[in-house]
């Protein structure tokens, strides 16, 4: 049977890139299709009905949803490149990396970007502590994923694109500083890989985008 | 079979740490519970967790890991020889792992909001309606998932049953303390036996905290949020 492969995602969103990631690096062919998120189509609201968003990959016509759990089923599935390490222990520990990306670090650079006086100074804090954490896990490592990159490149990855666009949009200083250089080093190495370098979002178009998004939470927390 | 140690950072009321018992139990390893001390955390506790200092944490050969759903699977991954907490399909893992972080990021903060409502004080509205939506959706799910079996996992316990089997205390004592119906013959009746044939299932029946005591956790916890000084 031929396989069908198709990823629902839109042009920028973080999530969904991974996916785009993981399967150039496993060379598996598919089919985008782009969604609009302020008219998401109805296929997609078929195909994600609790959460409606992208990404959605529907393989031979059935979809799996959330970007790690995607990860996760193209890993077992297509079985070149091996993204996870084979070990338990690393495994998990991956699992785990990949889980306070999406719970901590992301919404703190968020908090970070978008709030306003002592709660934005309270996220900065944060961010700063959780990069710490980051940038220990680099050490003795070109990416997280060892000597290649893997799972859990995939789950940092888009610091090494958005975490610019954001410090250019906000003024802020987050790992410009050079506070943390195997990081700084990382998001250069993985920016800098091919199969990452093609699928960026056009930088000019995101600067655009955040610049709006941040607008709108500034402008929702104006005193009154 | 390994016989080095396990042992497992937790405390008997906690769910998230019923999990990782749970799936030990279903692969017969021995283990030793280490019950923590949540308001002065242990040495231990917070050398093994230095990032969410919380429990459950598994120590397995001395290496720590945590977060109770990265532990079920790195448990079904070492002890290969019990039986799989994991379905083999990789579709059937993916739906299994969708719902169990549905469950952990957007059901269960409405499910821990009531738990820690006093008796008399007001549940909203849109909380419970959250928490009645997640159900509706896994009783939905079940046939899905089911393979005409008794569990989410078919014939046997799964990661999506211990994901969500782990919250019934809760929801029983949400139902004694605020006399509500969560699980309901008429709108739920696959949650509903389920229910039954999950808390008697050998690996689960001697660890489920019984609603009382946890009732009584329960009121600890709300006095301790009450004392809080507000800012």
């Amino acid at each position: 049977m031929a396989e069908e492969v198709k990823l629902f995602r839109n042009w920028s969103s973080p999530f969904a890139l991974r996916i785009v990631w993981a399967l150039k690096l496993k060379g598996i062919e598919y089919e985008t299709i782009l969604e609009d998120l302020q008219n998401k189509s109805s296929l997609l609201l078929q195909y994600n009905p609790v959460h409606k968003k992208v990404p959605v990959l529907l393989h031979n016509g059935k979809p799996i949803l959330e970007s790690l759990v995607i990860l996760e089923y193209i890993e077992e599935t297509w079985k070149q490149h091996p993204l996870l390490p084979e070990d338990p222990f690393e495994k998990a520990t991956a699992r785990f990396w990949a889980r306070f990306n999406d719970e901590e670090l992301l919404p703190s650079i968020r908090d970070a970007s978008t709030k306003q006086g002592k709660e934005q100074e309270e996220a900065i804090v944060q961010v700063e502590e959780n990069l710490k954490y980051v940038e220990e896990k680099l050490k003795g490592n070109v990416f997280f994923g060892g000597e290649t990159i893997g799972y859990l490149d995939l789950a940092f990855g888009w610091l090494a694109n958005l975490v610019s666009v954001l410090e250019e949009v906000t003024g802020l200083s987050l790992t410009a500083s050079g506070k943390f250089p195997l990081l700084s080093a990382w998001m250069q190495n993985f920016s800098d890989a091919p199969v990452i370098k093609e699928c960026w979002p056009p930088r000019d178009k995101l600067i655009i985008k955040y610049q709006a998004m941040i607008e709108k939470y500034t402008a929702v927390a104006a005193p009154k | 079979m390994s016989t080095t140690e396990v042992k497992v950072l937790g405390s008997t009321g906690s769910p998230f740490v019923m999990r990782a018992v749970i799936a030990l139990n279903i692969k017969s390893v021995d283990y030793e519970l280490l019950e923590q001390n949540l308001v002065v955390k242990s040495e231990l506790l917070l050398k093994s967790n230095p990032i969410y200092k919380k429990i459950p944490v598994l120590i397995h050969a001395d290496k720590p890991i945590c977060e109770s759903l990265v532990i079920v699977q790195y448990i079904d991954e070492v002890w290969t020889c019990g039986p799989s907490i994991l379905p083999s399909d990789p579709y059937d893992r993916a739906i299994a792992r969708f719902w169990a972080a549905y469950l952990d990021d957007k059901w269960f903060p409405s499910v821990r909001v009531i738990v820690l409502t006093a008796e008399g004080d007001e549940v909203k509205k849109e909380t419970l309606q959250q928490v009645a939506t997640g159900l509706e959706l896994l009783e939905d799910a079940f046939p899905k998932c089911n393979k005409d079996g008794n569990f989410f996992g078919g014939e046997r316990i799964g990661y999506l049953d211990i994901a969500l089997g782990c919250f019934l205390p809760c929801l029983r004592v949400i139902e004694k303390v605020h006399n509500l119906k969560l699980l309901d013959e008429a709108k739920t009746p696959n949650l509903c036996k389920w229910a039954e044939s999950f808390c008697s299932d050998a690996a689960v029946k001697d660890v489920i905290p019984e609603t009382d005591k946890l009732i009584e956790f329960a009121k600890v916890l709300i006095a301790k949020i009450k004392a809080r000084p507000s800012n």
